[in-house]
């Protein structure tokens, strides 16, 4: 039995409420979803149209869903943590130490890697090509399997639900030694180091991807200089998701060993050293933040520059300033461990390298704020975000040099004002530009404008919600309250402000439901919101100079870029692009990518439960399925122009 | 904007307003805005001088956002409006100036501060320091009086004005030692001595808690910081010395096994050479052995 199942005995199936419900849950969705398919007839549709396919546009879109399926199960999570926090004065509450800590766990993995970093890879996929003027990414087969894996890390994130044990409760980053064997010998840090694993390496591949695309596949005469910034921006994230992503793959790796076979990289006895994963997984850790953020930049200034219908000011500036913070933020890792006792030298030059990183941020509002100057500002929704972006980022910014300085992060350091402070960042910051972004690129997506009133009802119950919800924990740091305690004692009078913290969580939350509606109520009604033109913006960079939403070959001809914002100089000139069809090769649709991800599904499930003759055979299947892939010849076909002629007299 | 969600918004603007202004007038306790010793009022000055200057900055650049926005909105046909304007390189370069300038100025204050407040410098005093060595444990804080011979777990009374002298270590996972009201924080770590200097200008009960995520017990891994005249901390060593529990190797490894929300104990005397063994015991590959054959 042990050989067949491993660890996996019944006694480890779910068992608490919170699983089991999970369970029902998510068989029940199943269900529902598998006879919803059924019925309608669509599953030959979904496997062709969408799961096989290679277009990155409909890979961009399979990530928006699947992040926004996440960015639900964070939420929740996010919840749970505000309820028991509320509750935890002089020890009450409904949840148990554990289950706390492993909700905060999945918390923090979940949002960074399966919700942020999906829509932005979403965002990529779609938007880079239309705006380099290309048909397709360098290699559109890479792209799928990255996008494949990622799925599958996020389905095994959320596996403990159905298969039970537990899972992890160190923190999003699981620092040694207490992620070590001798702490956690339970299977719940394996869930975290194989769903990370999985879908690292699909975002190394995709970042691999997307920089041989910006690098080799721009359209004539787009010199790197003439690129939209947005490709800009992902060109510095994604060359640093390749400089980071295998520290992590390696940290992670290394951390297996200790666990798996009892090696000592990072535990505390036979001259492991703790301390050494701290470094490395931070070392990953803040370049991440980065990648996370840097690509939001990128679109509020693609936003900025459209809503005031003027050049971006400053294009120079910007990309000198977005590739300075790529580069800067590799040396500043030691500030999230000042507090381990480096030693004053050590900790006043991170310290000082953290700083500097606020130069090239501020030269970006600069930018902004004169690109604004004597504009013709338009208020709909991206502007409205960016706009609320502007001064969270702001206050973001201020505390993140606050706690860059030593002696005051001595203080700040593990206390709620830096999960306030990392918040503001990442909501603030990455998640409002995905916002601003969606609503931008929304009528790109689907040819349809959304409800504007929807979404400025959206904006307004978000921000203020944002603030009611982190305000109070800003507070709450000052109070010298530590971060991750679930009971803590009513006599320091933290009680009241977490219930402010919670009420501004309700408020996101209506936030949350104007977007769904807004999505809902702009399709529903889409003859009236349909946008014909495929430039409802009046946009400049090339990805409007197509229909929306674009033919799956994106440009019937390929256009030719003389100048920055070529779209705008074309609609200057009032040339539209020539319309003589040529023949092109488009790649062909492939399951591989799913193939293989499922082997890689069931290889992480196999090692969570050390069932090692599954994973050995998961392992074969992937180097199989990668041998055989590579024997592949024929991966394209060709696009007569006659058929090309034949899709744009439809439209 | 629909009138009924706007005075929807309104009333719950007011109503959030309504319960922060209570909130305030019930006295919040501002442990790191209101320091009770010299440490943690100088990191507290020094958070406010770096914010000072920041905003100095910041308030015209929002401002100017917000004041544009407002200025060169669609609808005000009146403003000038430049599409292709461009920026000299002189402009762009004040840009880069104008921040760089301000950051050159907190970099110096940081460099000199990080040093001056370095945890692990002794602070200049009249008075001998109290020596005081504490030890993560899984989950409580021990704490050993290596001048008095005494122990103590959760709870630390030291004389006020007196310089105190922590050396930090884990017989556990890795923990972060915090008084806010004191001092920052320091990381307690298996193998490893790390130092931190405080001290306290009032008498009072200060909490004292766990940092860094450790853990079942970790919200419960919390003790209390007495700052007492040094006659009433003399008293308290002699009633410590008078318990009837000392802590020897048993008593030791009984203690270091896991537990939750221990209550205050006291040790009249503990085995000597204690906090060694315990960091030796991850020095080296079977350390306790050999320093026991030492």
């Amino acid at each position: 039995m042990e050989f067949l199942f491993g660890r996996l005995t019944l006694g480890a199936l779910p068992h608490e409420w919170f699983t089991i419900g999970g369970t029902v849950f998510m068989t029940l969705a199943m269900i529902g979803v598998v006879a919803f398919l059924t019925r309608m007839k669509l599953w030959k549709w979904l496997w062709h149209d969408w799961l096989t396919s290679i277009d990155p546009k409909k890979i961009g879109i399979m990530y928006f869903i699947v992040a926004a399926l996440m960015l639900v199960r964070g939420g929740l999570d996010a919840g749970m943590i505000w309820l028991q926090q509320v509750m935890g004065a002089s020890s009450g509450g409904y949840l148990s130490a554990q289950h706390f800590q492993e909700i905060f766990t999945a918390h923090g993995v979940i949002m960074v890697f399966f919700v942020t970093m999906g829509f932005l890879f979403g965002f990529m996929n779609y938007i880079i090509p239309l705006q380099i003027g290309a048909r397709d990414l360098a290699s559109p087969f890479l792209n799928t399997l990255g996008f494949w894996l990622y799925v599958a890390g996020a389905i095994l994130i959320n596996m403990f639900f159905v298969f039970g044990g537990e899972f992890a409760a160190a923190g999003w980053l699981s620092i040694a030694p207490l992620s070590g064997l001798e702490y956690s010998p339970g299977v719940g840090m394996d869930y975290w180091i194989w769903s990370l694993q999985i879908s690292g390496i699909g975002t190394t591949l995709g970042g691999i991807n997307f920089i041989m695309t910006i690098l080799k596949m721009r359209a004539p005469g787009m010199t790197l200089m003439r690129m939209p910034i947005f490709t800009w921006a992902s060109l510095c994230s994604m060359v640093m998701v390749v400089i980071v992503f295998p520290l992590l793959t390696a940290t992670v790796a290394l951390l297996n060993l200790d666990r798996l076979l009892g090696m000592h990289f990072f535990t505390t006895t036979a001259g492991g050293n703790a301390m050494m994963y701290t470094n490395l997984i931070w070392m990953w850790g803040h370049p991440e933040v980065y990648i996370l953020m840097i690509p939001a930049l990128g679109v509020y200034s693609e936003v900025v520059a459209t809503f005031s219908g003027k050049r971006l000011a400053g294009y120079t500036s910007t990309v000198i300033a977005l590739n300075a913070i790529a580069i800067i933020s590799l040396f500043v890792w030691l500030h999230h461990f000042f507090t381990m006792g480096s030693g004053a030298n050590v900790n006043a030059v991170f310290g000082i390298s953290t700083m500097i990183i606020a130069i090239p941020t501020a030269v970006q509002l600069f930018n902004w704020v004169f690109t604004m100057r004597k504009g013709r500002i338009r208020f709909d929704t991206p502007m409205l975000w960016f706009l609320g972006f502007v001064f969270t980022f702001s206050v973001g910014g201020m505390t993140g040099v606050l706690l860059a300085v030593p002696p005051a992060d001595f203080q700040l350091h593990n206390s709620l004002f830096l999960v306030a402070h990392f918040h503001t960042m990442v909501i603030g910051g990455a998640l409002f530009g995905i916002f601003a972004g969606f609503s931008y690129w929304f009528p790109k997506f689907t040819g349809i404008k959304l409800n504007e009133r929807l979404g400025k009802y959206a904006f307004w119950f978000w921000i203020i919600g944002f603030w009611v919800s982190f305000g109070p924990l800003y507070i709450l740091g000052l109070m010298g309250a530590p971060r991750r305690l679930e009971r803590y004692d009513s006599v320091t009078g933290w009680q009241p402000l977490f219930v402010v913290s919670l009420i501004g969580f309700g408020i996101i939350c209506i936030g949350t439901a104007f977007l769904v509606a807004q999505i809902i109520v702009s399709i529903k009604n889409r003859k009236k919101y349909a946008d014909l033109t495929g430039d409802p913006w009046d946009g400049r960079t090339l990805e409007w100079s197509t229909s929306s939403p674009p033919p799956f070959y994106n440009f019937a001809v390929i256009p030719e870029v003389k100048n920055r914002d070529a779209f705008w100089e074309m609609k200057k000139e009032g040339k539209r692009i020539k319309s003589k069809y040529e023949d092109f090769e488009m790649p062909k649709g492939t399951a591989t990518g799913i193939y293989i991800a499922i082997f890689a599904f069931f290889f992480g499930f196999a090692m969570i439960w050390h069932i090692f003759w599954l994973a050995i055979a998961c392992a074969l299947g992937i180097v199989a399925f990668i041998i055989f892939r590579t024997f592949y010849e024929n991966t394209e076909y060709e696009m007569k122009a006659a058929e090309v002629e034949k899709v744009e007299r439809m439209r | 904007m629909n009138i009924k969600i706007k005075i929807g918004l309104a009333l719950l603007f007011f109503v959030e307003l309504f319960y922060f202004g209570l909130i305030f007038l019930s006295d919040l306790n501002f442990q790191l805005l209101n320091p009770q010793g010299s440490i943690a009022r100088q990191q507290r000055d020094l958070g406010m001088l770096v914010i000072g200057i920041l905003l100095v900055v910041a308030i015209p650049l929002i401002g100017a956002m917000y004041w544009f926005a407002y200025k060169y909105r669609a609808g005000n046909k009146k403003a000038i409006y430049k599409p292709d304007t461009r920026h000299s390189k002189f402009t762009e370069l004040v840009w880069w100036l104008i921040p760089a300038v301000f950051i050159f100025i907190l970099a110096i204050i940081t460099w000199n501060k990080t040093h001056a407040l370095d945890p692990y410098k002794p602070l200049e005093s009249s008075v001998p320091p109290v020596r005081i060595q504490a030890i993560a444990l899984n989950w409580k804080w021990l704490f050993l009086y290596p001048d008095y011979n005494i122990a103590t777990v959760n709870f630390i009374q030291f004389p006020q004005d007196t310089p105190v002298n922590f050396e930090i270590t884990a017989d556990a996972p890795m923990n972060s030692f915090w008084i806010p009201a004191l001092s920052g924080q320091i990381y307690a770590m298996s193998g490893m001595s790390t130092k931190l200097h405080l001290i306290a200008d009032n008498t009072g009960d200060y909490r004292g808690q766990a940092g860094e995520i450790n853990g079942r017990g970790f919200s419960g891994m919390k003790f209390i910081a007495r700052a007492s005249s040094r006659e009433e901390f003399e008293n308290w060593v002699g009633e410590v010395r008078r318990s009837l529990k000392t802590l020897d190797e048993n008593e030791y490894s009984t203690l270091s096994k896991p537990s939750e929300n221990n209550s205050v104990t006291h040790y009249s005397s503990y085995e000597q050479n204690l906090y060694n063994k315990i960091m030796m015991k991850y020095v080296v590959p079977d350390g306790e052995k050999k320093m026991e054959e030492m």
